[in-house]
Formats: C-alpha cells, structure tokens, sequence
C-alpha cells in the first residue's frame, strides 16, 4: 500500500506535470527545429508565433462560445483552434514576403537572419498585446478533469490522490497525433522528401528541380500550424499571457538545441529532457521516501536536491554539458 | 556713519519683520511616484489622492499665513533606481521643492532616500513601500511612510494563522524584494510564536508553468499554504497548481494576492480560504472615498489613502513647526500624527491648521487610520478576509 501511495505522489507531482509540459515544450522545439533546419536560422519570433496563434484561437473561441456553440467535455479552443492556425499562417507567410525573403535573396549571414528575427519578434510582441492585451486569460472550458485528487483518492482508497487534467490529457494526445502527422508527411510525400532534401543539402536540392520557394512556403505554414497548436495547448493547460510566451522563447531554445537543432527527433527528446529535468532535480522527495522506507529510516528533511529557484539553471546546465560534449546536440543535429 | 547704519539694520528688521507677518509663500511639494512602470495603473489615483490634500490646504488658506501649496510631479519608475534618484534630485535642486510625498515602491525608495533626501535634508513621506528594511535605513529623522512595513504584516498572518489553530504552513513567495520581504518577516514571526515553516520556495512572476514548486511545496507538506506573490502573476499560478494536483485546500493570501481577480480566477474552488490586507473600518476612510469620488478618481484605489494622508501629514507639520523647510518641520510629524490632540478626519485639514497656529495639539487620523509607530512608519491597519461561495468578504479587522 506504502509502495502504491509513493508511486501516485511522484506520478502527480512529477509524471503527469512534467509529460504535459514536456509534450507543450516538444511542439514548440519541432518548430525552431524546422525553422533551423530548413530556412538555417534560429527564429527568436517563434514564442510570439504562438502567443499571436493563441490569442486568435482565444478570440475566435469567444465568438463560438458567444454563439452557444461548445465542444462538450472538450475545451471549445479546439474547435477554434483550424481558423487560429490559418491566421497564423496569413501572418508567418506576410512576414516572410515582407521580411525574411528580402534577406534570404541577398543571401544574408544566419547571424543577420537571427537579428531580424529579433525585431519581428518585437514586432509581434507588440501586435498581440494590441490585439489582446496583457492580461492574463483563462479560455479553458469543458470538463476540468479527467480524474480529479478526491475521486481518485475516494476510487482507491490510498492516501495520496492522482489528477489528470483533461488539457494535460488532450496535450499528450495531440503531440503524438501532431507527430505521428508530421513525421509521416516529412518520410512519406513529396513535398516532405523535398523539404528534407533542402535541409540536408540546398544546392543539390536546387540541382534535382526542387521549387525553392515552395518548400519555404510549407516550411512556414507547418511551422506556423505547430506553432498555434503549442501555444493553445500551453494556454489551455496553464492560461494565457503574452509576456509568458515570450518567456517560453528560452526553455523552447534549450530543448531544440539539446535535442540536436534540426533534428524533429531529437526536438521531441529534447522537451522531454529538459521538462523531467526541471521538475524532478528539484522536486522534494520527502513524502515519497516516507513511503518507501522503514520508520527509522525516515528523512526527516526535503530530500530536495536543489532548491526550485534554481530550475531554470538546471536546463541550462544541461545545455551546457550537450554543447560542450556533443555540440550536435543527443540526436544528430547541426552544430550550432 | 553710525546712525546710518542703524537706521539701515532698523529698516531691515522692520522690512523682515513685515516679511514675516504676510508672507504668503508658495510652498511646493514634490510627488514622486512610479507613473511609468508595474505601478502604473495605481499610481494615478495616488497622486490625484496627494493633490486632493494639497488642494483643500491652499484654498482654505489657514497654511502659515495664507500660503498656497503646488504639486510638482516626477516618475519614479518603481523599478529603476537610477531614474528615480535622479528625478527626486531635479525636484530638489531645479523645482526647490520643500519635502517630497513619495516614493512608491521600496526599492527606489531607499535609493532616494540615501542619495537624495540625506544629502539634501528634505522630508520624504512614502505611501506605499513596506519593506522592513526602511525601518533601519539611515535617515537623519527625515523619512516616514503611512504605510505598514511588512515586518507588521508578518505578525499579523502569525496571529490569524494560530487563532485558527494552525501550527504547520508551507510558504511560497514571489522572487523579489516585496516577496522575499514579506516571507522573511513571516518566517520569523511564525517560528517565534512556535509554529513551523515546512518549506519556503520562490516562484518567478511571468512564468505559467509551476508544476516544480508545487510538487516541492506538496512533499513538504502543511495545513496552509502562504503565498505571498502578486494575484495576477504568478500566486495565481502556484494556487491553480495546488488546486489541481490537491496539493493544498487552504491558502493564506496576504495583501498582494487580495484582488477581484481572485475570484474571477478560482471562485468556489477557494472555500475556506483567508487573508488580510491594509485596511480600516475607521469613519476616515469612507469620508475619503467621498471627498475622492467629488474629485472625481477612485478613492478605494490602493495606497490612495496613504497618499492623502503623507500630503497631509507633512503639510500639518509644516504649520505646527511655523515653517515649511525640511529642517524645521521633520521634527513635528510624529507629534501631529498621534495622539494626544483633537482627531482631524480627510476634509478636515483647515480645522486641524487653525489648532495648530492657535497653540493646540491635533492628532491626524486621516483616511488610513494613521498611528506613526517607532521609526516613523504606519502601525497599520488589516482586515481579515474570508472566502466563501465564492467571493471574499471581510470579516473583521485587526
């Protein structure tokens, strides 16, 4: 029973946040990791990609609900989300005529593409608090929870109870689907062939007759459709703010890069890695050793081994071991 | 030669004496707050608060001889102390003003009063910073504030928390100097009187996702936890989170979580939970908001209150010292903002000037309930809130 109850508490405190959040860090990192692997740069705009994705979705989930229509059990953002992710796709592709394409003619540095990405982010920091504003919006509705700690404890009996939201039930579905789609588009069609083949090597991509221009384009609407649906899972999961999506720029970075930029895979591994390694280097492990072992053996402080002030120094840590180790990242990368 | 110089030094003195008897002057007060910044949208509401104060002095014209009061704005950003310190010093080198009413946030606040208020010798009259470390700040006698340092706050979440018999808390706060203040001071507070803090962790504002704080929070364990963090940054996160993973039921939210976000956020889900935040059911309070609401800005808006009563405060100083420099009206704010006197109310500023140049004593309560404490700083007021279906409601004061 002891055994049981330490393995609920852990489940609840460590698995189930850190699977939803790391699944949230995983669809950001597979777009930066597009971005870099395709159009090589390092685009800084992509956390504001997301919060203009979400706040569309927001909006368009206000007029559904504002016409009764709801998703049932599910959050109504996921019917809205398809028109978010289309405007986003308006906005990425405008910004990619009016900006990047500029750049990308006169065959600009990396370094220059990742300055201008800068001001776009900028730029698009400014039009989501226009559009939206800054304060901080909850547009999740629906049934709550999918077990909640009480029912959970009543169902088993056990002291220690287990919840499951349904956003961090819906996150870790849609991830896999999203994946699943992505990595069969990318292996399996022509366009995802071509768009491979543009990555690993531009010039013979050019050579074998490869549109240049149309693997940008579907480089960015994937890019832009991965980006919304993050962002509105993240929103759907915690809430949404537009300073808070800029803030996600650096975990989303940390996890790419650990991954292997470039790499969808390692993009996957990669949020996996530095959400478990937030959450559970400096998670407590008093009560679950108090399960676990004898009275006498019972620790009688934290058990903690850093403090939680310090978890963002934790995935930069490990940022830093994999650059300086395998500066290709843990799965095969470009190196940055 | 000689009679001509007597007659010189006659006329000075006569011209001086003159010179003293009418001598309507414009007095200037410097409001220095954080007009651009995280305070922004208070702000406005606190200076309108001092100016309504300076407004009532000037036109009852009862202010050493008929003296006119003017307000001069600076931004002190709340945040950066450069800007600030060197705002205040363009009030006092550039506008000459006599005594500031200000700063806002704590930090700038220090930075003023060492670089500016000490060196310069002019009276400095916080509304709003509560950290405990300005009680021990070096101020020559020249800085007060009408504000509660949080040290007093400490106390009070102490003695709410052990009425209700609560011997075993978590705390979380967030990661700045408010935050850290506040938890330090309760912390010692609450370890003084017996009980136990299972764990104290910050959390950063801005950020959405807290699942690592509260599973560290959550092993720890407690009956309450105390989140002393901001409602519409990340307190509210860390509540959310709590919420969802059962972590906790209860919460103990202090003076920056107390908001009608709170309810709008968590309504029912936060049954039973309690807090204080500054406040008095004294008469001044509601003669405030009147007086405010005819002036036409938000009376109940925070520290809007605190704000009336520094003006005030240093204003009625200035009359009971006979003078409106710094130095000579520095040792009268204590005497005029307690007892013994005759209470003076918000809109009662030209009765308690007439006493004061009369030779009696006033003690200004004001619209904050004032009772400057020790160094100089607000004993403070609370009340004590519960949540129940769903919304808060005071319950009583403390």
């Amino acid at each position: 029973m002891d055994f049981l109850n330490a393995i609920v508490a852990f489940s609840n405190f460590v698995v189930v946040p850190g699977m939803a959040y790391g699944a949230q860090l995983a669809l950001g990192a597979l777009g930066v990791t597009l971005i870099y692997g395709i159009l090589r740069f390092s685009n800084f705009a992509h956390g504001d990609t997301m919060a203009f994705g979400t706040a569309m979705t927001i909006l368009v989930t206000n007029g559904l609900l504002a016409l009764g229509i709801t998703f049932g059990p599910l959050p109504t953002a996921l019917l809205a989300l398809p028109v978010g992710i289309i405007a986003t796709c308006l906005l990425v592709l405008g910004t990619d005529k009016l900006v990047y394409k500029f750049y990308r003619k006169q065959k600009a540095a990396p370094v220059i593409l990742v300055i201008v990405s800068m001001g776009v982010m900028f730029i698009m920091n400014g039009v989501v608090r226009f559009i939206i504003g800054v304060r901080d919006i909850r547009f999740a509705d629906g049934e709550r929870f999918i077990v909640s700690a009480r029912d959970f404890k009543a169902m088993t009996g056990l002291k220690e109870g287990l919840a499951i939201k349904t956003t961090q039930g819906i996150t870790v579905v849609v991830a896999v689907i999203v994946v699943a789609v992505l990595f069969w588009f990318l292996n399996k069609t022509r366009t995802g062939k071509s768009m491979r083949a543009f990555s690993d090597n531009e010039d013979l991509a050019l050579l074998s007759g490869i549109n240049p221009e149309r693997v940008v384009m579907v480089t960015w609407m994937i890019v832009a459709a991965l980006a919304t649906t993050a962002g509105v899972l993240y929103g759907l999961d915690k809430s949404f703010k537009a300073f808070t999506y800029f803030q996600l720029l650096l975990p989303i970075f940390a996890s790419a890069i650990v991954g292997g930029l470039g790499n969808p895979l390692g993009a996957i591994a990669g949020g996996f890695v530095i959400a478990f390694s937030e959450v559970t280097i400096t998670y407590a492990f008093k009560k679950v050793l108090i399960y676990l072992l004898p009275e006498n053996l019972e620790p009688s402080g934290l058990v903690q081994l850093l403090s939680t002030d310090y978890k963002f120094a934790v995935s930069f840590t490990i940022l830093i071991i994999v650059l300086l180790f395998k500066p290709t990242g843990l799965f095969k990368g470009q190196s940055v | 030669m000689k009679n001509l110089l007597m007659a010189t030094t006659a006329i000075s003195m006569m011209a001086g004496a003159a010179f003293a008897d009418g001598h309507a002057e414009d007095v200037k007060i410097g409001v220095i707050l954080g007009f651009t910044g995280p305070l922004e949208s208070i702000t406005p509401a606190m200076g309108a608060g001092a100016e309504l104060a300076m407004t009532e002095v000037s036109e009852s014209g009862a202010l050493l001889g008929g003296s006119t009061v003017t307000s001069v704005r600076a931004d002190s950003t709340c945040i950066d102390a450069g800007a600030a310190t060197t705002a205040a010093e363009r009030l006092v080198t550039a506008d000459k003003v006599n005594a500031i009413m200000g700063a806002d946030c704590s930090g700038v606040t220090g930075a003023i009063l060492a670089n500016v208020a000490l060196a310069n010798g002019t009276v400095m009259i916080s509304p709003s910073a509560t950290s405990p470390g300005l009680s021990t700040a070096e101020d020559n006698g020249l800085f007060f504030r009408t504000a509660p340092s949080d040290a007093r706050q400490g106390v009070i979440i102490t003695n709410i928390l052990q009425d209700r018999g609560v011997e075993e808390v978590a705390l979380t706060y967030t990661n700045n100097d408010y935050g850290k203040g506040l938890a330090d001071a309760f912390q010692a507070a609450f370890e003084a009187a017996g009980g136990t803090v299972t764990i104290s962790a910050a959390h950063e504002d801005g950020k959405a996702d807290y699942s690592a704080e509260v599973g560290a929070l959550a092993s720890a364990g407690g009956e309450v936890l105390v989140v002393a963090g901001y409602v519409d940054q990340g307190g509210s996160g860390v509540i959310r989170s709590a919420l969802d993973t059962g972590a906790f039921d209860t919460f103990y939210v202090p003076d920056g979580m107390v908001g009608a976000k709170l309810n709008e956020n968590f309504g029912a889900e936060l049954n039973g939970s309690y807090g204080a935040y500054p406040g008095t059911d004294s008469q001044g309070a509601a003669d405030f908001a009147a007086l405010a609401e005819a002036a036409g800005f938000d009376g109940t808006s925070a520290f809007a209150p605190e704000s009336y009563d520094a003006a005030a405060l240093i204003m009625l100083a200035m009359q009971a010292a006979g003078s409106s420099a710094s130095a000579d009206l520095k040792d009268h704010v204590m005497s005029v903002a307690n007892a013994p006197g005759v209470e003076i109310f918000p809109g009662e500023l030209a009765k308690g000037l007439e006493i004061l140049a009369n030779g009696g004593e006033i003690d200004y309560v004001g619209a904050s309930a004032v009772d400057l404490i020790g160094p100089g700083e607000s004993a403070g007021n609370y009340q004590e809130i519960e949540f129940a279906d769903g919304v808060y409601s005071t319950i009583g004061y403390r």
